[in-house]
């Protein structure tokens, strides 16, 4: 299905990463935000609360973030394609209801423009530290997918594939945009409608009797039913059988895990999305995401200067984490920098993936600011020291 | 419970009479004894059985059965929809 | 009633309901977490069963999203009012279209019987093992003061009263609040020595008094006192949230050829403006 031409703004604009992120959202079908103003987020949702009237959407300020979490899967189930914008505060009191999505498989999308913490920490600066708590933060085992955007141009593409993405996997999507990524205004191009493509929400088309909420159909996704059709059906945050009604014992809850863990694990190859330059006969890889990707960006032209021959690896997705790949690239070459805006959380997952097949340098920084590029610059060129693995 | 009441009209709806006006209708098995529908019903068709449910409650019985006015005040007291009344007129049938 | 094949549920709401000419396709029942929180998944309609202290917002997003869907909330004295308290304000302020049906039997019941936001003074709960010492919400007069537009409160007993007020809500626009008063013999009523349920029952029977259009100042409950139940607050012609967005925007937007009135966002209205190929 192509995009509806009433939330796409056609043209080249000069619009900072939360603009162009709401863009993306209007763009991608998004008629329906819930939010709770919180810097640096809050130019999203003023923006929706600007254009929607003309749109024919709807804005709630709620009064709290926990509200916005769950306002929106309501919403989500009255027919709208929905998301709630926060920061690190705000997403910390999201958790219980990101939980809730993943439980009955409500698609949505949250965004974390991210600042530095622990508690409120620097709201108006910028960190990477909710990596972890946007995979880990609910209770209980489930997969979600995290997308990581680095540009304004990218806040606004990839804001249309978390919307599509949560649609075909019926899966909450974190939208993982840092405060600089937020701030940072660049020229967006935004194309014409129908050249946007949108995953249209499956809606059952078996009748009331024959149909079942949480009956896997295709690639283990069951499909929704429309409200006051006359399905009746019922949803839940209680383990559940297939007919969505409370099915509490350790069958059920081994039936329902691992098919919310499969219906992502299974189709990483989907979801996955990397951009890479320059790896082959790298020694160095340099694997980043978000702003610290486009501070990597320098430190990589100065070691290429100085003859270091290393590669980048830009995650665009983050969750699930690129292990397969993270691996074969551990194999060809003699070390991995992993630059990021906290005390090293993806580069745990880079080290597992890693299996110790090369020397993996974190060069962590607790935000703030962002990296200096000597400071990438100097593990790259420890990096190249490595001993060679081959 | 005394034997003369017992004798003014049977324990049992469905037997009285082929075609009752109305009933009160029983689920026993679903009954936790509570008393509610025997203390509230407006004209005293019910009282605790002697026997016991499954569950191990003394259950209501109608013991004034023909006294039933269908008025369903049981049924909407009731926790565990193991009771109901029933006007059953010709209408309701069809 | 179409919510059972066969056995009549006879309790008020589905009476209620049943009484109701609405298409019952276009009702939804949203639950939080306690005892009232599996009401949802009891009845053969659309229903959601959220998380604790959740069900409101939950339900306003569903009712912004489709208007046409009656929605109703079943919750309980600590999902409401306890972690639910914030969203209730709110949802009252804003006067969003939904029938709040709270069921106070003034402790956390599910969890073992611990003290809530109802909990009288002086009441013996899990929580509050030498009794609770802090003054109780007065539920009808919070929510009167909040901007429902139907407030009234009826105990278990009162269960004809009970079946009026939930068909008149139903029909009502706007945030509408019912306090029913329900024993818990096996965790309240017993720390309490109040007694068996059938006790309790015969306490609203005789110590309730019908008072309809009350001043809710004066509607508080206390451990052992009488009480008042009745009808309120019963407002006419208030805007509901959604209501009042589309009539102030139709104002500020009259000469603007690209506002779009909101009118839901179920899937019809939303394919209307894509481009199907």
């Amino acid at each position: 299905m192509k995009s509806d031409p009433r939330g796409v703004l056609t043209g080249v604009h000069y619009i900072d990463g939360d603009h162009a992120a709401c863009e993306g959202a209007l763009a991608a079908g998004c008629r329906y935000v819930a939010g709770y103003p919180i810097t640096p987020s809050t130019e999203v949702v003023e923006r929706f609360a600007m254009r929607i009237p003309h749109i024919g959407g709807i804005f709630m300020q709620m009064e709290d973030e926990i509200a916005s979490s769950i306002a929106l899967q309501g919403a989500v189930w009255g027919g709208a394609k929905a998301m709630t914008v926060t920061s690190g505060p705000g997403f910390s009191l999201m958790m219980e209801h990101i939980g809730l999505a993943v439980m009955t498989e409500t698609p949505c999308v949250f965004v974390n423009v991210q600042r530095g913490g622990p508690s409120t920490g620097l709201p108006t600066l910028p960190a990477q530290s909710d990596m972890m708590q946007a995979r880990w933060g609910s209770h209980g085992d489930y997969e979600i997918i995290a997308l990581s955007p680095n540009s304004s141009q990218e806040c606004f593409d990839l804001m249309i594939t978390a919307f599509n993405l949560s649609e075909r996997f019926r899966v909450p999507v974190m939208f993982m945009m840092d405060e600089c990524v937020g701030h940072m205004t660049e020229k967006v191009v935004i194309p014409e409608a129908d050249k946007i493509e949108i995953f249209e929400r499956k809606y059952t088309k078996k009748k009331p009797s024959e149909y079942k909420p949480y009956e896997p159909v295709k690639d283990l996704i069951p499909e929704m039913a429309e409200i006051g059709k006359g399905y009746k059906f019922h949803i839940t945050g209680l383990t559940h059988d297939e007919r969505g009604y409370p099915a509490m014992n350790e069958e059920n809850q081994h039936k329902l895990v691992s098919r919310l863990m499969d219906k992502i694990r299974n189709y990483k190859k989907e979801i996955i999305m990397i951009e890479e330059d320059g790896l082959n006969n790298a020694d160095v890889a340099v694997v980043s995401y978000g702003i610290t990707s486009r501070i990597a960006e320098k430190a990589m032209i100065d070691a290429r200067k100085m003859g270091i021959k290393v590669g980048k690896a830009r995650l665009k997705t983050i969750w699930p984490f690129a292990d397969e790949y993270i691996n074969t690239l551990s194999k060809k070459v003699k070390a991995i920098v992993v630059p990021e805006l906290n005390a090293g959380q993806i580069v745990r997952e880079v080290e597992r993936a890693a299996r110790g097949n090369c020397n993996i340098i974190s060069v962590p920084h607790f935000g703030g600011t962002v990296h200096k590029p000597e400071v990438i610059l100097a593990a790259i060129k420890e990096g190249a020291q490595s001993g060679n693995n081959r | 419970m005394e034997e003369s009441k017992r004798n003014k009209c049977s324990s049992d709806a469905k037997t009285t009479s082929p075609k009752p006006k109305e009933k009160v209708c029983f689920q026993t098995e679903r009954c936790k004894g509570c008393g509610f529908c025997i203390e509230f019903c407006p004209v005293k068709v019910l009282e605790f059985s002697k026997d016991y449910n499954k569950k191990g409650y003394h259950y209501p019985v109608a013991v004034n059965a023909c006294k039933c006015i269908g008025c369903n005040m049981c049924g909407m007291y009731c926790p565990d929809f193991a009771i109901w009344g029933e006007k059953n007129s010709d209408k309701n049938k069809e | 009633m179409e919510t059972t094949d066969k056995h009549p549920l006879n309790n008020a709401f589905l009476n209620a309901l049943d009484k109701s000419p609405m298409d019952k396709n276009k009702i939804a029942i949203v639950s939080g977490i306690g005892c009232t929180g599996r009401v949802a998944g009891y009845v053969n309609l659309d229903s959601f069963h959220t998380t604790h202290g959740r069900a409101l917002p939950f339900a306003e997003g569903l009712k912004a999203a489709s208007p046409d869907t009656k929605v109703v909330v079943f919750t309980g004295d600590g999902d409401l009012m306890s972690i639910g308290g914030n969203h209730f304000i709110h949802a009252g302020r804003k006067n969003m279209d939904l029938m709040v049906i709270c069921v106070n039997n003034l402790n956390y019941a599910m969890t073992g019987g611990q003290v809530s936001a109802t909990t009288p003074q002086r009441a013996i709960t899990a929580t509050a093992p030498y009794g609770s010492f802090c003054e109780p919400f007065n539920l009808p007069f919070l929510a009167e003061t909040v901007g429902a537009v139907y407030v009234a409160r009826w105990t278990v007993y009162h269960v004809r009263e009970m079946q009026k007020a939930m068909s008149e809500a139903l029909n009502k626009k706007g945030f509408s609040f019912i306090e029913i008063m329900s024993p818990c013999p096996t965790l309240f009523e017993r720390r309490n020595k109040m007694g068996s349920a059938l006790t309790r029952m015969k306490f609203y029977k005789e110590n309730t008094k019908v008072e309809n259009n009350a001043d809710t100042r004066n509607t508080k409950i206390s451990l052992n006192d009488p009480f008042t139940v009745g009808k309120f607050v019963d407002i006419e012609g208030k805007k509901t949230y959604l209501e009042a967005m589309n009539s102030y925007y139709d104002e500020a937007f009259q000469s603007d050829d690209e506002y779009m009135r909101y009118r839901g966002l179920a899937q019809k209205n939303y394919e209307e403006g894509c481009l199907n190929d």
